[in-house]
Parts: structure tokens; C-alpha cells; sequence
């Protein structure tokens, strides 16, 4: 019923979307996976396609590179907070595709094509696997409960002596590993890359997968991520043949605009919130709250 | 998220003044619309800022589906003679006549936001409703109805920018208001949120950054890289904005 570049596709949206649930778990609107995962899947493109390193080597610098830039744009930024960062974390996005249409070893604006097919179906469930191994091992940890705090109220978090900026870096740079495991992933996958595919574009689709599934637990964006993945060959599926007909890409953008917007208007926990007892349903991030006004 | 709902060529052949003052009505009813649907619901909401961000992004979308879908991918533009096409010429120097009216136009708008906000009765309402909402209402204010107008302008005034900027350009798509709307976000960072003149000087100083980037690089290939890179660097040098008050970006 799910074609095999689908269920390789499902996989490695899940894998951005545990990136982007990274820092949603800390309180912070990053949209910066995109870019990220533009970074690895350039880097490991031109790793194996023009310097002839082997696929494992290429996708450690997928991980490793997008981590430092990280670093590098996340020690300013991330005194942002809410919308800010996220407009912030978007031009990252801007930036990195004019600098990739500018750079000669990129392709341009026509990007890169005839990217060697070396993806295989056991590397993206082990990469899958680990990603979520890890979200789930952070639930409870030391770490995790770090990331609820800042969540939660940075302030308090602050004042109870966590160290927030370091905890906030740590959940960026985790979520750029992640977001450019999945870049080189796909682009070994679908063979094309181009500059204009980390943009403005991906980057809501990311926070869309987020957003529906629901990020108060690490398996609401996944669930968020298969279902959005799915969905469009769900529905030209013989079940509803002849009722939709989802060929046009201005269809599957409405779809999205509309599941996102009733997600948003009547179930503002995601989907995986049908499934969660109400009473363990945690509260909104504190960070999007409305602070308490200074009087 | 509002973008131009500007006439397209072979359509109705109105003047362009009444399809002008049409099409801005239509957006802001269509803002209206879109207020009392996707973001009146979210107002009471403790996460407001972050569901108001998603359900524009939402919104954003459909409209774009619903323009591929009405008005076709292709690009299309305004009939040629919509405005004279005499360059305007001063001293030594040329304009084209639809980039001197894009100008005026944005003066004269910008001077009536300006004079709406400042010294009418409605303009009192709406910054009060700015600052404070529940005291606002307490003192009497339609606070929901000041909603619904802000909306109404706020689209109106998108609709005009979609216009003018594909007259500008000379071109009409679906997708023009991607860029736009992130550079839009963009100069109201740089002016400082919740002020007009902060808009217009960020507008300008955007606009000014990227042609002298073109001007000095000798390409146009930095140009969008370097009005986010001038974001990032207001962002992180000045929150709160070039002529912003301080304790909008605490939120």
C-alpha cells in the first residue's frame, strides 16, 4: 500500500522531526533544521561524489559539520526567544542557500544530480532507531529534565541554577546532528539535491510534522512526520480512488495548510494527544506563554 | 501572510485606481475572514504568540494552494499601459514612471498609518489595545473589533504591497509573496516592533543594504544572503530593534 521511496521518505522525515523536537523539548522555536540538513546533505554529496570518501565517512562529516556551525550561529541566537529565534533561525536558511548557489563545487543554482544511491534500508532504521533511542533516553535523565525546566520558565530554570545557555546549545547542536544525518541520507537516496530544497519551504514542513503530531512526547512528531509522509499516496491508494485525486502540488499544499491549521485551532497537542491520558497531558511551553507583565 | 489579490491581465479591464482600491478591499475583508477563523480562536490561548505563528504559516499555505489553483502556476503580469511607461526623468538620472508612483504610494500610505495611529480616536484604541489588552477592555474598548480592524488594515495595506511590488517587478506568481513576507518579518526586526517610522526605516535600510551590497560585490548573487546577514546582526547586537522599545523582544 506504501511504495518503498515513501517508507524511506517516512523514515527520514522522522528523523528531521526528532531534530526539530530537540529544541522544541528545551522551549526553543529553532527553524533551523532545514538549513542543517541542506549542509549535510551538500557536504556529503560532494564528500563522496567529488572527494571519493567512503559513504560512512562522508555521513560522520554530515553529522559533525552541521554541530559546529551550530555552535558557531547558536551562541548568539539563542538569546532570542519564541518567534524571534525562529525568524532568526529562518534566515540561517536564506544565507545558506545563496551561498551554496554561489560556490563553484555546489552546482550552483542547478544544484547537484547523479548523487551515487548508497542509502540502504537498514541504514535509515539503524539511523532511525538511534534517533530515537536517544529522545527517549533523554525522557528522565539529567538532561531531560534540564531541557523541561528551560522549557518550562527560563527564568526559574535559571535561578535554580541550570545553566541554560549551555543545555539550550546542547539541544541545538543535537538537533543539527540529527538534521544533517537526515540531509545526507536523502540526498543518497534521491540522487538531487538542490539549493532551493532547505529553504523557507522544508523548514515549515519540518515544524509541520511537529506541530501535528504533537510535541509534548518524542513520538508525536514522528507520528506527525509518517502520517504527513503517507498521507498523499494514502489517499490516491485504491480506498479513495476517484474521490481525491492528489496529482497536483497545489493540492498536497492545501491538504497540509488545512490539516495544520485545524491541528493548531482544535487540537493544539498534536494527534499523539488523542492517544495520552488527559491528566498526564503536559502544559503548553512555557516559552510561548504570555509572560507575566512586569507592573 | 497577505499577500496581492491583484487583477490579472485579460480579467475585468477596470481602471487601475478602482481595481487598486477593489483588490485592497478584498484583502482586507479576506483578512477579516481570516482572523475571525484562524486566530480570534487562539487569542485566550496561553501560547498564543507560538499557535498565531503556525495558523499564519497554515493560512499562508492554502492561500498559496488556492492562488496556484485559481490563477495557474505561470507567471502573468499587469497589462502594459496599466500605468504610463514614459520614464520619469530628473536631471541627469531616469526613473520608470511605476517605480515614482511605488514611492508616493508608500509615502502617502505610510503618512495616513501614521495619522491613523496617532491622532484619531480608533488609533488611541488600537495602541491601547497594543500595550494592554484586558485594560483596554476594561475601559470600554471593542477589543475584538479592534482585532478585526487591524486585520482588515493590515491586509488591506499587504494587498496594496503585493500590487505595487508586481507592478515594480513586472510580475505576478503565486509563490511572490514567499521572499517578501520573510524580508517584511525582516525590516520589522530591523525598525523595532509596534513602530511605524521603525518600519519605514527598516524598509529603507533593507532596501539600501541590498543595493549597495549589489553595487559593491559587482554581482547581485550576495544580495538576500546580506539582508539576513544585517538581520542576524540587528537580532543579536540590538533586540529590540533600531527605534523598538526594549521591552517588546522580553516576550
Amino acid at each position: 500500500m506504501i511504495g518503498e521511496s515513501t517508507r524511506q521518505l517516512m523514515a527520514i522525515n522522522a528523523l528531521l522531526a526528532l531534530s526539530i523536537y530537540l529544541t522544541l523539548a528545551c522551549g526553543q522555536l529553532s527553524l533551523a533544521n532545514a538549513a542543517f540538513m541542506g549542509i549535510g546533505a551538500y557536504l556529503g554529496a560532494v564528500l563522496t561524489l567529488n572527494a571519493g570518501w567512503p559513504f560512512w565517512a562522508a555521513i560522520l562529516a554530515a553529522i559533525i559539520v552541521p554541530m559546529g556551525v551550530a555552535i558557531i550561529v547558536g551562541l548568539p541566537t539563542l538569546r532570542l526567544r519564541g518567534v524571534f529565534l525562529a525568524i532568526a533561525t529562518l534566515g540561517l536558511g536564506e544565507v545558506l542557500r545563496v551561498v551554496i548557489v554561489n560556490l563553484k563545487s555546489t552546482g550552483g543554482a542547478e544544484g547537484i544530480s547523479s548523487i551515487p544511491v548508497k542509502t540502504q534500508d537498514w541504514q535509515l532504521a539503524l539511523a532511525l532507531a538511534a534517533a530515537l533511542y536517544l529522545t527517549w533516553r533523554l525522557r528522565g535523565s539529567r538532561m531531560g529534565y534540564a531541557f523541561e525546566a528551560i522549557r518550562e520558565d527560563e527564568t526559574v530554570a535559571r535561578t535554580m541554577g541550570i545553566n541554560t545557555t549551555r543545555y539550550k546549545l546542547i539541544a541545538f547542536v543535537l538537533s543539527a546532528a540529527l538534521a544533517g544525518l537526515a540531509g545526507v541520507l536523502k540526498a543518497h537516496l534521491f540522487r538531487t539535491i538542490a539549493p532551493g530544497d532547505y529553504g523557507f519551504v522544508q523548514a515549515v514542513d519540518i515544524l509541520t510534522f511537529a506541530v501535528v503530531g504533537g510535541s509534548a512526547s518524542f513520538l508525536g512528531p514522528v507520528l506527525g512526520a509518517f502520517l504527513l509522509t503517507a498521507l498523499p499516496e494514502l489517499l490516491r491508494s485504491n480506498l479513495l480512488r476517484g474521490v481525491v485525486n492528489l496529482q497536483v502540488g497545489w493540492q498536497t499544499l492545501l491538504l497540509n495548510g488545512i490539516i495544520l491549521l485545524l491541528v493548531i485551532l482544535f487540537l493544539p497537542n498534536g494527534l499523539i494527544s488523542l492517544f495520552t491520558r488527559p491528566w498526564r497531558r503536559p502544559t503548553p511551553l512555557a516559552s510561548e506563554q504570555t509572560p507575566i507583565e512586569a507592573t | 501572510m497577505s499577500r496581492g489579490v491583484g487583477p490579472l491581465p485579460g480579467g475585468f479591464q477596470l481602471p487601475f485606481w478602482l481595481a487598486t482600491a477593489l483588490a485592497m478591499l478584498v484583502a482586507g475583508l479576506l483578512g477579516i475572514l481570516l482572523d475571525r477563523i484562524a486566530f480570534a480562536p487562539l487569542r485566550k490561548r496561553p501560547d498564543t504568540h507560538f499557535s498565531g505563528m503556525i495558523s499564519s504559516i497554515a493560512v499562508a499555505l492554502i492561500f498559496e494552494a488556492l492562488a496556484t489553483a485559481l490563477f495557474l502556476p505561470q507567471r502573468s503580469q499587469f497589462p502594459s499601459g496599466t500605468v504610463p511607461t514614459r520614464p520619469l526623468v530628473i536631471g541627469t538620472g531616469s526613473l520608470p514612471f511605476s517605480r515614482v508612483l511605488v514611492i508616493v504610494v508608500a509615502l502617502v500610505l505610510v503618512v495616513l498609518l501614521t495619522v491613523l495611529l496617532r491622532f484619531t480616536k480608533l488609533g488611541k484604541a488600537i495602541r491601547a489595545v497594543a500595550e494592554n489588552p484586558k485594560a483596554a477592555r476594561l475601559l470600554g474598548i471593542n477589543v475584538e473589533a479592534i482585532y478585526s480592524f487591524s486585520f482588515f488594515l493590515s491586509s488591506a495595506l499587504g494587498g496594496a504591497a503585493g500590487i505595487f511590488y508586481g507592478l515594480a517587478v513586472s510580475r505576478l506568481d503565486p509563490t511572490m509573496g514567499r521572499t517578501v513576507e520573510l524580508k517584511g518579518l525582516a525590516v520589522i526586526i530591523l525598525g523595532g516592533m509596534g513602530s511605524v517610522p521603525g518600519a519605514v526605516l527598516g524598509g529603507y535600510l533593507l532596501g539600501l543594504t541590498e543595493v549597495l551590497s549589489v553595487a559593491l560585490t559587482n554581482t547581485s548573487n550576495y544580495r538576500d544572503a546580506i539582508a539576513f546577514v544585517l538581520l542576524f546582526l540587528i537580532l543579536v547586537l540590538r533586540p529590540s530593534g533600531l527605534l523598538g522599545a526594549r521591552r517588546v523582544r522580553e516576550a
